[in-house]
C-alpha cells in the first residue's frame, strides 16, 4: 500500500468509527456537531455542556427576553440536521489529559477521544467583591437562567437599576430598562458607552443616544462598593466620586471571561485571551506547536487573521461561532490538502434605544474614523475606521444596507478614507482620531480583541478591575 | 417551532415583520427582534417570512416536522 | 453596419420571449460598456455589489446632460416621455436622504403602524374573494386568457383599493400606462419610425395621468377618503407632509408598478408552470409549496428585467472595468437571476430551490416597496389557479409579448381548460 493510500484509508476509518468529543454545548458546539455529521462522520460523538439545557441562542437574552416579550426558555436553537450524539448536559469538563486523550468531567467520569473540539466559550465576569456580588438584586447576564432572574426583577418595577459597564450588553440592558420605563443609571469607567469596541467618537454619539432616552449616564467613574440592607438585598451603589445611587437592582456587565481553567496543565496555549489556534481551528500547544487532535471554535478561540497583520484575534461574535465551528469541524475529519481556513470578516449587531448598530471588521485596529454617509445628528449614518491609509472596519447606525459595501472595501484592503459617497454626505467628512482608550485604561473590553502575534500569548493576565 | 435569524445578514428589509408581526418586530427603523421559539400555529406565517427574506437570514429548525425537513 | 452587442440583441422585440441566450452571452463581460456609453451589468455578484455602493445614484437628474451628438435611440431619448413629465422625484428615482425620508413617510400608510404592520395581511380575505370571483367567471369556458381574465384584474383591483384610486377610472389609466410603456424602448428599435411616432403619445399619456393624480390628491386634500393617497395627502406625522408634487410622482409610481409587475409575475407564473407539467403537478399535490414556488418564479422570470435610472457619481472600479463618473448603469436583474455562478442549474425550474436569494425585488435601499403585497397576491392567485383549473393547456408557445423591455411580460396567455373546480 502506498503512503497516500494509507492516509486516505486512515481518514476513511476515522470518519467511519473515530471518537469525537465536543466540550461546549452552545452555538459553536451544536453547529460543529451538525457539520461533522454533514461531512459524513459516523463515529461516536459526545457533546459535553455545563448547563443542563440543550443549545440555546444568547443574543435574545439581553433584548427580547429581558423585555419580557420572549420567555427565557424560548431561545432553543433550531437544528439544521440530526446529530445523533451522546449529550452530557449539566456536567462541566474539569480537566484534559492530552497524553491519554481523555476529558475529565466534574462527576469524575473520563471521556476518551480521538479528536477533541474545545468550544467552551465565555462566562460573565462577576462583580469582583464576592460579598457584594452575593447580595440579592446583583446580577450578571450571560445564561438563560441569568436572563430569567433579571427579567423577573424587571417585571417587579424596581425603583432604579444600576448598570455597571456600558459595553454592548450593559447598553442593551439600559435600553430595555428605558423601554420598560424603569429608571436606570449606567456607570462606565471609560469616557463613553461602547468606547472599547467603537472608540470615543462613536461612544459620544452613543452617550447622547442614552441620555436622550432618559438614561442617567455617568462616565469616567467606577463603582467602589455595593451596599445592601439587613435582609441582604442590594440598596445602593457608591461611586468613585463619592456619590451614592439608590437602586434595587444592579447589573454588572463587566465583559466576559474565557472558560479555559479546565485546560490548566493540558499544555495547550490557553490563557486569558482564550485558546490559541491556527486559522483552521487546530489548537497550539504552549510552545506554539500546532496539535493534531485538539481543535478550537467559538468565543474561546483566538486565531491569526490575515487581514489584521496576522495578529491573533479573539472574537465573541455570533457568526464567528457559526462559521468557525463549520470550518473547524470540517478540518476535524479531513487532512491536508483539504483543510479550510476560517477567514471571517468579523461582524456584529446591537439593537439599542431603537437604533440598529452594526459593524464589520475590527474597529479597535483603526486609529482614525471618518463619517461617510448620512447624518450623525439623526443617528442614521455610516462611518469607516482606518489605519495607515487603509480601511479596517466600519460601523453603521440604522444604515445596515450599506455595510456590505464597506465589508468589500475592508476585504480588499481598500483606501482610507474610502471614496466619498455620491450623495447624502455627512456634515463633516474629515477623518479624525477614533479615540480608542489606551489599552491600559480599564473599560469594557471590546468583543473583538487583537491579542498579539504569539500563539501562546499570555501577557494580558487577568487583572481584577477595581470598579 | 424553533428559528434563528442571522442578524449579521439581516439588513432590515422587514419583509418578515409584514408577514408575521406576532413573531418578528422592528425596534425602531431597522433593528429586528423576534420570538425564537414561536407557537406551532404560526408555522405557515413564519415559513412565508423566511421565504420572503431578501437575504435569506431566517433559519428554521429542520427536525421538528417542517415540510421539506430533509437535511441538505 | 456594426454588429449588435448581446445587450442590444436582448432588447430586440423579437427576443422578448426568450432573452436568456443573450444574457448568457452578456455575462461573459459582467460589466459591459455599450456603444451609447451605458454600462450594462449582468452578473449576480456585480449587481449586488453596485446595489450597495454609495457611489451609485438612482437619480437621473444627477447625470450629466447627454452630449448633443449622442446616438439615436440612446437611453436619454428613450426615457424622455416619462422623465420629461415627471420632474419631481419618486422613491425609485432619488437618493438618500430624500429617498430614505420619503420611504419612511410612505411605509406606515402601506403596511400599517410600526408596532402592528397588519395592513397587508388584512388584505388576504379581499384578495381571496377577488381571485375566487375571477376563477368562478371562467366556469363554462373552454379557453381563457390568463392575462386579461386573471393576471390583470387582480393586482389592479387591489392597488386601487390600497391607494384609494376609484375603480371606475381604471380604463383611463390602463390606457395611459400602456401607451407610455409602449413608447419606452432602450434598444436598437428605439430609433424606428414606429417607436418614434409612439413617443408623443406616450408623453401625452403621462401628462394626462399626472393631471389625474394631481386632481385626485387635490380632492383628497379637501375631502379625505379611503386609502393610502388620502392618508398621505393629509399626513401630519413627525416628518411632516410630503410635498404634493413628490406625492403625485410616487402615486404614479405605485399605480404603474401595481399595474405592471404583479400582472407580469402572475402571467409568467401561469405560463411557466404550464411549460413545466412536473412542477405544476407537484404544486397540485403539495399546495404548501406555493411559498417557495413564488420565490422561484420571481427568480425564473423577473418582472423587472432591469432598471435604468442609475449612474456612477464617481469612477467605480468593478470586474476589471472602470465605470466612469456620469455613466448610466443598467442592472439586469433578469440575467443575475440566471447567473450559474450564483444559482445551481439556473435555467431549471426548481420549486424547492434552497438558498434562493434572488433579485426579483432587487436589494439594498430600493428593494421593491410593494413586495409584501405582490407576494401575497401571487401566492393566492397562482395557488388557486393550480388548485381549481382543470387540465390547463397552453394554446400558443411562446405567447405574444408586450413591447416593454423593463416590465417584461406576455400580452396574452391563452389557455385551454376543462373546467373550474369549486
Amino acid at each position: 500500500m502506498t503512503l497516500r493510500a494509507t492516509v486516505a484509508e486512515l481518514v476513511r476509518e476515522f470518519r467511519a468509527s473515530g471518537r469525537i468529543v465536543i466540550v461546549g454545548a452552545s452555538l459553536a458546539g451544536l453547529r460543529a456537531a451538525e457539520t461533522l455529521r454533514g461531512e459524513g462522520f459516523t463515529g461516536s460523538l459526545t457533546i459535553i455542556g455545563d448547563e443542563p439545557y440543550e443549545p440555546y441562542d444568547r443574543p435574545p437574552l439581553s433584548k427580547q427576553v429581558l423585555k419580557g416579550w420572549v420567555p427565557a426558555d424560548h431561545t432553543k436553537l433550531p437544528r439544521m440536521r440530526e446529530v445523533d450524539a451522546d449529550w452530557r448536559l449539566g456536567v462541566a469538563a474539569v480537566g484534559l489529559d492530552r497524553v491519554t486523550k481523555r476529558v475529565r468531567l466534574a462527576d469524575g467520569e473520563e471521556v476518551p477521544y480521538d479528536r477533541l473540539l474545545i468550544a467552551t466559550g465565555t462566562r460573565a465576569r462577576q462583580w469582583p467583591n464576592p460579598d457584594e456580588a452575593a447580595l440579592e438584586g446583583v446580577h450578571t447576564i450571560r445564561s438563560r437562567d441569568d436572563a430569567a432572574r433579571l427579567q423577573k426583577e424587571f417585571s417587579e418595577s424596581p425603583s432604579r437599576v444600576v448598570v455597571i459597564g456600558a459595553g454592548f450588553i450593559g447598553s442593551e440592558v439600559a435600553s430595555v430598562c428605558r423601554e420598560l420605563d424603569i429608571p436606570v443609571t449606567v456607570v462606565e469607567r471609560g469616557s463613553a458607552p461602547l468606547v472599547g469596541a467603537l472608540g470615543g467618537v462613536i461612544g459620544g454619539i452613543a452617550a447622547r443616544l442614552q441620555r436622550d432616552h432618559g438614561v442617567d449616564l455617568r462616565c469616567g467613574l467606577g463603582v467602589s462598593s455595593l451596599e445592601g440592607d439587613s435582609g441582604g438585598h442590594v440598596r445602593r451603589a457608591c461611586l468613585s466620586d463619592g456619590t451614592v445611587v439608590d437602586a434595587d437592582v444592579v447589573v454588572a456587565s463587566l465583559g466576559s471571561i474565557r472558560n479555559v481553567e479546565w485546560l490548566e496543565g493540558s499544555g495547550l496555549a490557553a490563557g486569558f485571551w482564550g485558546v490559541g489556534c491556527d486559522a483552521g481551528g487546530r489548537a497550539f500547544d504552549i510552545n506554539g506547536v500546532v496539535t493534531d487532535s485538539v481543535f478550537v471554535a467559538g468565543d474561546v478561540a483566538r486565531a491569526p487573521h490575515v487581514l489584521y497583520e496576522y495578529q491573533f484575534l479573539a472574537m465573541e461574535h455570533w457568526d464567528n461561532a457559526v462559521f468557525g465551528a463549520e470550518v473547524t469541524a470540517h478540518n476535524m475529519v479531513n487532512l491536508e490538502p483539504h483543510y479550510r481556513p476560517h477567514l471571517l470578516l468579523p461582524g456584529f449587531w446591537s439593537g439599542q434605544f431603537g437604533v440598529n448598530i452594526k459593524s464589520v471588521g475590527v474597529p479597535p485596529f483603526g486609529d482614525e474614523i471618518v463619517f461617510t454617509q448620512g447624518s450623525v445628528e439623526d443617528r442614521r449614518f455610516a462611518a469607516a475606521y482606518g489605519r495607515r491609509g487603509r480601511i479596517v472596519a466600519a460601523v453603521t447606525f440604522d444604515h445596515g444596507k450599506w455595510l456590505e459595501y464597506y465589508a468589500r472595501l475592508i476585504e480588499r484592503s481598500g483606501p482610507f478614507p474610502p471614496p466619498p459617497s455620491g450623495w447624502d454626505q455627512p456634515a463633516d467628512t474629515e477623518p479624525m482620531p477614533a479615540e480608542f482608550p489606551d489599552p491600559r485604561v480599564p473599560t469594557a473590553i471590546p468583543d473583538v480583541v487583537l491579542t498579539g502575534h504569539a500563539p501562546s500569548e499570555r501577557t494580558a493576565e487577568f487583572r481584577p478591575r477595581r470598579h | 417551532m424553533r428559528i434563528v435569524v442571522d442578524l449579521n445578514r439581516c439588513q432590515g428589509y422587514a419583509q418578515c415583520v409584514y408577514l408575521a408581526h406576532e413573531v418578528f418586530r422592528l425596534n425602531g427603523q431597522e433593528a429586528l427582534t423576534y420570538e425564537p421559539n414561536p407557537d406551532d400555529e404560526r408555522r405557515l406565517r413564519v415559513e412565508r417570512a423566511a421565504a420572503a427574506c431578501p437575504v435569506q437570514a431566517i433559519m428554521i429548525d429542520r427536525l421538528d416536522g417542517a415540510e421539506g425537513s430533509t437535511t441538505s | 453596419m456594426v454588429e449588435e452587442t448581446p445587450w442590444q440583441q436582448a432588447l430586440r422585440y423579437a427576443n422578448r420571449a426568450n432573452p436568456y441566450p443573450f444574457y448568457e452571452e452578456l455575462r461573459k463581460t459582467p460589466v459591459a460598456r455599450q456603444p451609447d456609453g451605458t454600462y450594462v451589468v449582468s452578473t449576480y455578484r456585480e449587481i449586488v455589489t453596485l446595489l450597495h455602493d454609495p457611489r451609485v445614484s438612482s437619480d437621473p437628474r444627477k447625470r450629466p446632460a447627454p452630449a448633443a451628438a449622442q446616438a439615436e435611440g440612446s437611453e436619454e431619448q428613450a426615457a424622455e416621455p416619462i422623465r420629461e413629465v415627471l420632474t419631481e422625484p419618486n422613491i425609485i428615482t432619488c437618493d438618500p436622504p430624500e429617498h430614505d425620508r420619503d420611504r419612511r413617510m410612505m411605509m406606515p400608510h402601506f403596511v400599517g403602524p410600526p408596532h402592528a404592520p397588519h395592513l397587508i395581511s388584512d388584505l388576504e380575505p379581499d384578495i381571496r374573494r377577488i381571485v375566487d370571483g375571477l376563477l368562478d367567471g371562467m366556469k363554462g369556458k373552454n379557453r381563457i386568457d390568463a392575462v386579461d381574465d386573471f393576471a390583470y384584474p387582480l393586482p389592479v383591483t387591489v392597488i386601487c383599493k390600497v391607494l384609494g384610486v376609484p375603480m371606475e377610472d381604471e380604463p383611463r389609466f390602463h390606457h395611459w400606462v400602456e401607451t407610455a410603456l409602449d413608447a419606452l424602448d432602450f434598444g436598437p428599435e428605439a430609433a424606428s419610425e414606429e417607436i418614434r411616432s409612439r413617443r408623443a403619445g406616450g408623453r401625452q399619456a403621462v401628462q394626462e395621468f399626472a393631471r389625474f393624480a394631481d386632481a385626485l390628491l387635490d380632492r383628497y386634500a379637501r375631502q379625505p377618503g379611503p386609502g393610502m393617497l388620502s392618508a398621505m395627502a393629509n399626513d401630519n406625522g413627525p416628518e411632516g407632509r410630503m410635498p404634493k408634487g413628490v406625492l403625485a410622482s410616487n402615486a404614479l409610481l405605485l399605480i404603474f408598478a401595481g399595474h405592471e409587475t404583479t400582472v407580469n409575475l402572475i402571467a409568467h407564473s401561469v405560463l411557466t408552470l404550464l411549460r413545466h407539467p412536473d412542477a405544476l403537478e407537484k404544486l397540485r399535490r403539495r399546495p404548501e409549496l406555493i411559498v417557495p414556488a413564488v420565490e422561484e418564479l420571481l427568480r425564473f422570470e423577473s418582472s423587472v428585467q432591469f432598471w435604468h435610472t442609475r449612474s456612477a457619481v464617481e469612477d467605480i472600479d468593478i470586474a476589471g472595468t472602470t465605470i466612469p463618473a456620469g455613466a448610466p448603469i443598467f442592472l439586469v436583474y433578469g440575467s443575475a437571476n440566471r447567473d450559474p455562478e450564483r444559482f445551481t442549474d439556473p435555467d431549471r425550474l426548481d420549486l424547492e430551490r434552497r438558498d434562493n436569494e434572488h433579485l426579483g425585488f432587487s436589494q439594498g435601499i430600493h428593494f421593491c416597496f410593494g413586495a409584501p403585497l405582490a407576494r401575497l397576491e401571487v401566492q393566492i392567485a397562482v395557488g388557486e389557479f393550480v388548485r381549481r383549473v382543470r387540465n390547463p393547456r397552453l394554446v400558443e408557445d411562446p405567447p405574444p409579448y408586450r413591447h416593454n423591455q423593463i416590465f417584461r411580460g406576455p400580452r396574452h396567455v391563452l389557455v385551454d381548460i376543462d373546467g373550474i373546480r369549486d
